[in-house]
C-alpha cells in the first residue's frame, strides 16, 4: 500500500503543524496569559468524588504516558539487542497498558460525572472544558481500542499489524524532519484514529486549561521552603503592560 | 547583645489591643470592599473579626489535628510542614486531602432582589430569597463568616471551639458566668511562613525588604497546597481565577507610608503598625525550640533592638536604608511587643513565628471589682483579681502562649498597673512608683505605654516609612496603576466587554491596586483640593453636556458637529465635549482617573 496525497498530508505535513501550533501556542500563552494559566481546581466546590476520581486518571495517565514514550521512542532493535522477546514485550506492554489505560478512563468517566452533576462544578465548566474532554476522552478511547485489539489479535493469534514497525518508526521520523509516511500508512486504521485524534490534543493542549501539566512542580523537590523576592519594581507608565487587544 | 548579629531584615509587623476591640466588624467590611468583592472569592475575608470562644472562620480552623496546618518539628528537630514534606505534598498534588470546603467556609450568597419588583400583583409583599452565589441556586442560609458573632448560638456552637474542647471545664456558658472577646484576624505574615513552604510553585514569597507574605498571581498554578499549609487559614482559594489569594497588609498602602484599610478604618483605633528588625539567621533556631511554651520567647529573641548601635550597623550593612532603621526606633510594634511586653503572638505552637500580635483584653475587671465593693482600680485588687477573671487566663494561655499562663498574667498585671498608675496622676494624686515596680515596668514606661494604647495618637499607631529599593527620595514612586475596577468584564471603562479565551480571568490582570496612593495621601492630608481636579461632583450637574470621567469618551469622527473651538486644551482629541464640563483640567488617561472613587475617599 503506497501513500496516497492523504496520507502525506497527514503524516507528512500535519504533525509539524501540530507541533508549531503547540510550541507557538505554548509560548504565546505564557507570554500573554500566566494569570490564565492554572488548574482552575473545582476541590472547593467538591471534594469527596475529586479526591478519589483526580488522583486516579492522574497516576493512570502517567503510566499511560510512561507506556507511550516507551512504546514510541526506544526503537525495536534497542529492546531486542538486551534480549527482551517480541512475546515478552507485547505482553508486559499490553497488559500494562490495559490497566493504565482503563483507570485513566475510569478516572475521567468520574471526573466528569462529577462534572456534569455537581451543580457548582458543571457551572464553572467552559465550552473549551467541554471541547477539550470531548477529545481527551476520545484518544483515551481510540487507545484503549488500539490496545485491546492488539491484545484480541495477539491471544487468536491473527496478524495485528506490530506499532513498533509501523506507527513508533514514523513518530521518531517526525523528529529527524523525514517524515517516514509510508510506515504510518502501513498502521491499521485503529492506530491511524488514535494518532489523529493524539494529534488534536497536542494542537488544543496550550488552549485548554491542560497547560497545567506543563507545570508540574518538580522544581519544588529541590528548593528552600521559604522563597524570598525582593520587592517589584513598578512598572513605568512605558513598560506598563498593554491590556491585550482583542477585547 | 551577647548574640552575634547575622543578616537583618526589617518586618511591618502589627499589634492589636484586644481591650478595645467592640467586635463592630468595620475592618472586615472596608477590607472586604477594598480587596474582595469580586467574584470567585465572595466568601474570602481577608481580615475577619471572630468571637471567642467561637469556632472561628473557617468552621474550627485551630483545630490542626484536622487541617494539619503550620509546621511540626521532628524527632531530629527540625521543622517539617505538618502536612507533609516535599515528596508527600507531590504525591498528593492531583487532589489536597486537608484542603476546606466551600461549607467549612460558607456558601455565599445574595438575595433575589430583582423579584422585588418582577414579582406580579398579588396580596403579598414580595421577598427576596437567598439564592447562593456558588450555584446559583435558591439556599438556606445556615451559616456564615461570623455565624457565631457576640456568643451566638450559645453553649451549641461556642463548645466546639477546639480551645474550649481542650482546657475543658474551666469556660462557662451559663449566662452569668459567660463570657467573650473579639479576635480581629487577619494574615500573620509570619517569619518562617508555611504557607510560602507549601507551595509547590514557588509563586508564595515573603517579601525581603518589608515581609510581606504574598501569592505571584503569575506564578500560582492553582495546587492549593497553601490552603493547607496555613494554619491560620488565611489564604483562599479564588474558585473563578483558579489562583490562591491573601491579605497583602495592603501593601499598595503601606509603601507610601499608609496604613491598611483595616486599621485606617479601625473605630476603636486598637491596631499599631510598626517595623520590626529581626535577625534571619535565628528564626529556624528559633521556630523549632523542643518546647512549644518556649516559643514566645524564641520570637522575642529573634528580634533585635533598633536602638543598639551594633543593630543599627548591622542593618545598614545589610541594605536597611537609614530611614527604615530610625522608623523602626519609634516602632509601636518594638515598644508592644519587645519593650514592654504586653503583646502576645497568636498561637506561636504552630511555629510559623506570627507578626501580628495583640493585647490579649483584661476583660470588665474594674466594674466586676467595684460591684462587690472593693475599690476596682487599686493596684492590689486588680492583681489579684486576674487570677479570677472572667475570660480565663487559661484559654488566653492558649491562644498567645501555648498554654503557658505565665506571660498573659505578667501582661495583663502590666494593663491593671497602667490603670491603678494612670489613675493617681488623674486624681492628682503622686504617682506611685511601686505599682509600676510590681509589674516589672517604670513609671516612665507606663506612661509612654498610657499614651501610645490609651491616646492612641494616629502618629503613634502607625510608623510605616515608604517602600524602598525604588525610590531613594523617599516619594515613592508608585506609578499610576490603574482602576481597580478595571478588570476584566468589569465595571470600570477600561474593561468592559469580551469574553475571556480560556475561562474566566485568563488573559493579563490589572496590577493590584486600590487607587492612585499618592494623590490619595495628597488629598488626605492637603486643606483644599489638591493635585489637578479629577473629580467631578454629580451634585452639582445639571444634566448638561459631558463631564469628564463620567461617560466613555466618544470618537470624534462621529461627532463633527461638536463646537471645537470653544475647547483649546491638550485633550481636545480624545474628548471634544470637554467644555462642557465643570473641571477642563487635563485628564490624559481615561483609565486612571475621574471614575474611580478611592475607597479611603470617603474620609
Amino acid at each position: 500500500m503506497s501513500p496516497t496525497t492523504l496520507d502525506y498530508l497527514l503524516w507528512g505535513a500535519l504533525p509539524y503543524v501540530v507541533l508549531a501550533v503547540l510550541i507557538g501556542g505554548t509560548v504565546w500563552r505564557y507570554r500573554y496569559d500566566r494569570f490564565g494559566w492554572t488548574t482552575r481546581s473545582s476541590q472547593l466546590y467538591e471534594s469527596r468524588l475529586l479526591r478519589i476520581a483526580s488522583p486516579v486518571f492522574h497516576f493512570g495517565l502517567l503510566v499511560v504516558i510512561v507506556g507511550h514514550v516507551v512504546g514510541l521512542l526506544i526503537p525495536e532493535t534497542w529492546t531486542d539487542a538486551v534480549g527482551i522477546t517480541d512475546g515478552m514485550y507485547h505482553v508486559t506492554a499490553l497488559s500494562l497498558g490495559a490497566v493504565a489505560g482503563v483507570t485513566t478512563l475510569g478516572g475521567i468517566a468520574l471526573l466528569i460525572w462529577r462534572r456534569r452533576t455537581n451543580g457548582p462544578v458543571f457551572s464553572a465548566t467552559t465550552v473549551n472544558d467541554k471541547v477539550m474532554y470531548l477529545v481527551l476522552v476520545a484518544a483515551i478511547l481510540a487507545g484503549l481500542a488500539t490496545t485491546l485489539l492488539s491484545a484480541v489479535a495477539g491471544l487468536t493469534g491473527g496478524h495485528e499489524t506490530d506499532y513498533r514497525e509501523t506507527v513508533s518508526p514514523w513518530f521518531r521520523s517526525v523528529f529527524y524532519l523525514q517524515p517516514d509516511v509510508a510506515a504510518m500508512t502501513a498502521a491499521s486504521g485503529a492506530f491511524k484514529l488514535h494518532a489523529l485524534i493524539g494529534l488534536t490534543l497536542f494542537a488544543l493542549f496550550p488552549f485548554t486549561r491542560l497547560v497545567h501539566a506543563f507545570s508540574a512542580p518538580v522544581w519544588y523537590l529541590f528548593r528552600p521552603y521559604v522563597v524570598y523576592r525582593s520587592r517589584d519594581e513598578e512598572p513605568t507608565p512605558s513598560t506598563r503592560p498593554i491590556r491585550r487587544g482583542w477585547s | 547583645m551577647a548574640q552575634r548579629i547575622g543578616k537583618v531584615m526589617a518586618q511591618v509587623a502589627m499589634v492589636m489591643n484586644l481591650d478595645k476591640c467592640i467586635g463592630c466588624h468595620t475592618c472586615s467590611v472596608t477590607c472586604k470592599q477594598a480587596w474582595t468583592n469580586r467574584s470567585g472569592v465572595e466568601y474570602v475575608w481577608f481580615n475577619n473579626v471572630e468571637t471567642r470562644p467561637g469556632q472561628g472562620y473557617p468552621r474550627r480552623h485551630e483545630d490542626q489535628e484536622r487541617w494539619q496546618g503550620g509546621w511540626k518539628r521532628t524527632a531530629t528537630g527540625r521543622l517539617k510542614p505538618r502536612a507533609g514534606g516535599r515528596l508527600k505534598k507531590l504525591a498528593t498534588i492531583f487532589a489536597n486531602p486537608k484542603m476546606p470546603s466551600i461549607q467549612d467556609y460558607y456558601e455565599p450568597w445574595t438575595y433575589d432582589y430583582e423579584h422585588l419588583v418582577s414579582a406580579p400583583l398579588g396580596d403579598d409583599i414580595p421577598g427576596a430569597r437567598p439564592r447562593s452565589l456558588i450555584s446559583g441556586e435558591p439556599m438556606q442560609i445556615k451559616w456564615s463568616a461570623n455565624w457565631d458573632d457576640d456568643l451566638a448560638g450559645g453553649e451549641e456552637l461556642a463548645a466546639n471551639d477546639p480551645i474550649v474542647q481542650k482546657i475543658g471545664d474551666k469556660v462557662r456558658f451559663d449566662y452569668e458566668q459567660a463570657f467573650m472577646f473579639y479576635l480581629p484576624r487577619i494574615c500573620e505574615h509570619c517569619l518562617n511562613p508555611s504557607c510560602v513552604a507549601a507551595c509547590p510553585s514557588g509563586a508564595m514569597y515573603k517579601r525581603a525588604e518589608d515581609g510581606i507574605v504574598l501569592v505571584d498571581q503569575d506564578k500560582c498554578r492553582g495546587w492549593r497546597m497553601c490552603v493547607t499549609g496555613c494554619p491560620y487559614k488565611k489564604v483562599y482559594f479564588n474558585h473563578k481565577t483558579g489562583k490562591a489569594e491573601k491579605c497583602t497588609l495592603c501593601y499598595p498602602r503601606v509603601e507610601v507610608g499608609m496604613p491598611t484599610v483595616c486599621s485606617e478604618t479601625c473605630v476603636g483605633r486598637l491596631r499599631y503598625l510598626g517595623v520590626i528588625l529581626y535577625d534571619v539567621e535565628r528564626v529556624g533556631r528559633a521556630a523549632a525550640v523542643k518546647d512549644e511554651k518556649d516559643l514566645y520567647e524564641a520570637q522575642l529573641d529573634v528580634f533585635l533592638d533598633p536602638d543598639d548601635p551594633e543593630v543599627q550597623a548591622a542593618a545598614i550593612r545589610d541594605g536597611i536604608p537609614e530611614r527604615w532603621v530610625a522608623s523602626a526606633r519609634r516602632s509601636p510594634i518594638h515598644l508592644l511587643a519587645k519593650r514592654f511586653r504586653v503583646a502576645l503572638p497568636l498561637h506561636p505552637e504552630y511555629r510559623t513565628m506570627p507578626m501580628v500580635w495583640y493585647i490579649p483584653p483584661l476583660s470588665p475587671v474594674v466594674d466586676a471589682l467595684s460591684e462587690s465593693g472593693h475599690d476596682g482600680e487599686d493596684a492590689g485588687n486588680l492583681f489579684a483579681a486576674i487570677d479570677t477573671l472572667r475570660i480565663p487566663v487559661e484559654y488566653l494561655a492558649e491562644l498567645f502562649t501555648a498554654g503557658d499562663p505565665g506571660p498573659v498574667k505578667d501582661v495583663l498585671g502590666k494593663l491593671a498597673a497602667m490603670r491603678s498608675y494612670m489613675r493617681r496622676i488623674n486624681l492628682g494624686e503622686e504617682p506611685d512608683e511601686s505599682i509600676a515596680t510590681a509589674a516589672g515596668m517604670t513609671g516612665a514606661d507606663i506612661e509612654r505605654m498610657y499614651r501610645l494604647l490609651a491616646l492612641a495618637k494616629y502618629d503613634d499607631r502607625y510608623v510605616i516609612p515608604t517602600a524602598y529599593g525604588v525610590d531613594e527620595a523617599d516619594r515613592g514612586v508608585i506609578d499610576e496603576i490603574g482602576c481597580s475596577l478595571d478588570f476584566e468584564g468589569g465595571p470600570g471603562m477600561g474593561g468592559m466587554g469580551g469574553e475571556a479565551p480560556f475561562g474566566e480571568a485568563s488573559g493579563r490582570p490589572q496590577p493590584a491596586s486600590v487607587e492612585t496612593f499618592h494623590a490619595l495621601r495628597d488629598r488626605q492630608t492637603s486643606d483644599g483640593r489638591s493635585g489637578p481636579a479629577r473629580r467631578f461632583n454629580l451634585l452639582n450637574w445639571d444634566g448638561n453636556g459631558r463631564p469628564p470621567g463620567l461617560f466613555p469618551e466618544r470618537d470624534q469622527k462621529n461627532s463633527p458637529g461638536r463646537d471645537q473651538k470653544n475647547s483649546p486644551g491638550p485633550d481636545q482629541k480624545n474628548s471634544p465635549d470637554r467644555q462642557d464640563g465643570p473641571e477642563p483640567e487635563a485628564r490624559r488617561n481615561t483609565r486612571d482617573g475621574g471614575h474611580l472613587r478611592g475607597h479611603g475617599e470617603s474620609k
